[in-house]
């Protein structure tokens, strides 16, 4: 068993209005050396052992729907869980 | 003509689609559920606007699954009309239908108006009703409206004449204020502002009215043959 922990993110290229909201609020609050905030996805997928490569079915499954790659980037981290 | 209002968990403007259909229009429609696996018998295939899926993941990440996508694209490749409002036009992009992407809008804020759009193509089988050029007021109601796609894409979508309709003035940060936009083919129209909504003058408006009759006079015009 594996799980998987997978971060999506706005592309560089896109505008993030939201996080564009939340420096302009940290700037107010005071922190002026927050330079940028990029606000993403965050998503742990619990992959059961199975005859597939894991890192071709997790790059098939943010392709074809945790992300959307028009606009998003994800990149992920595999972690071997130990059975009880 | 008869119409397929595509029903997902979620949707909620298939009420007012129905209505425009039937009751001001006076054309067949039936509601169909998305888990639907045979359009085969409709002439037009309506995805209403709403929050399927509660706009998990993103908008029309989830819908976009749905059993009836497959017979969606099925009509659209068999040439049918196909019209995405608002949430629907977000499923259609997700499912790589149409192309871009619908982002949050640029202040954050749902808005939820009457706007104006300028008509870009008169020459669909969607605004054959219109003026090129003509301005006409329909009601926005989101907080994805926020057009998104690469400088490729939009020349791309320039080029050929893609770009349906065009908001007045910017509110959401689309880009080039893209409201509306159609396949290549011409068969699939996606857009964010709500046609109908504007189709009895008790609402507010019937300036959505010519988009539904344009539909129906291409389809006539194109089976008089079959008659």
């Amino acid at each position: 068993m594996k799980k998987v922990k997978v971060y999506v993110t706005l592309r560089e290229s896109v505008l993030d209005p939201q996080g564009s909201a939340v420096m302009g609020s940290l700037h107010k609050m005071g922190y002026d050396e927050v330079q940028d905030v990029r606000i993403g996805k965050y998503l742990e997928l619990v992959i059961g052992d199975s005859e597939r490569d894991v890192d071709a079915l997790v790059d098939e499954l943010c392709n074809r729907m945790l992300a959307n790659t028009v606009i998003e980037d994800y990149r992920y981290e595999i972690e071997e869980v130990v059975s009880q | 003509m008869k119409f397929a209002v595509i029903v997902f968990p979620g949707s909620n403007c298939d009420l007012d689609m129905y209505h425009a259909i039937k009751d001001e229009l006076g054309e067949e429609a039936e509601y169909v559920w998305h888990d639907t696996h045979d359009l085969s018998g409709y002439d037009g295939i309506l995805l209403p606007g709403g929050f399927s899926y509660g706009d998990y993941l993103r908008a029309g990440a989830i819908a976009r699954f749905s059993g009836v996508m497959d017979e969606v694209r099925k009509a659209a490749e068999e040439g049918k009309p196909v019209l995405g409002i608002c949430n629907g036009f977000q499923i259609l992009t997700e499912a790589g239908l149409l192309p871009g992407m619908l982002m949050r809008n640029k202040d954050l804020k749902f808005t939820c108006r009457t706007v104006s759009l300028k008509v870009e193509n008169a020459h669909t089988l969607f605004t054959n009703e219109y003026k090129e050029g003509e301005e006409i007021r329909i009601p926005v109601a989101h907080g994805e409206g926020n057009y998104y796609c690469d400088d490729a894409t939009y020349q791309h979508l320039k080029d050929n004449n893609q770009i349906v309709f065009t908001y007045a003035e910017d509110f959401n940060g689309s880009r080039n204020n893209i409201a509306g936009i159609i396949n290549e083919r011409g068969n699939v129209l996606g857009m964010m502002p709500h046609p109908e909504r504007a189709v009895s003058d008790l609402i507010g408006g019937t300036d959505g009215l010519p988009l539904f009759r344009s539909i129906v006079k291409q389809w006539r015009e194109s089976h008089v043959s079959h008659a």
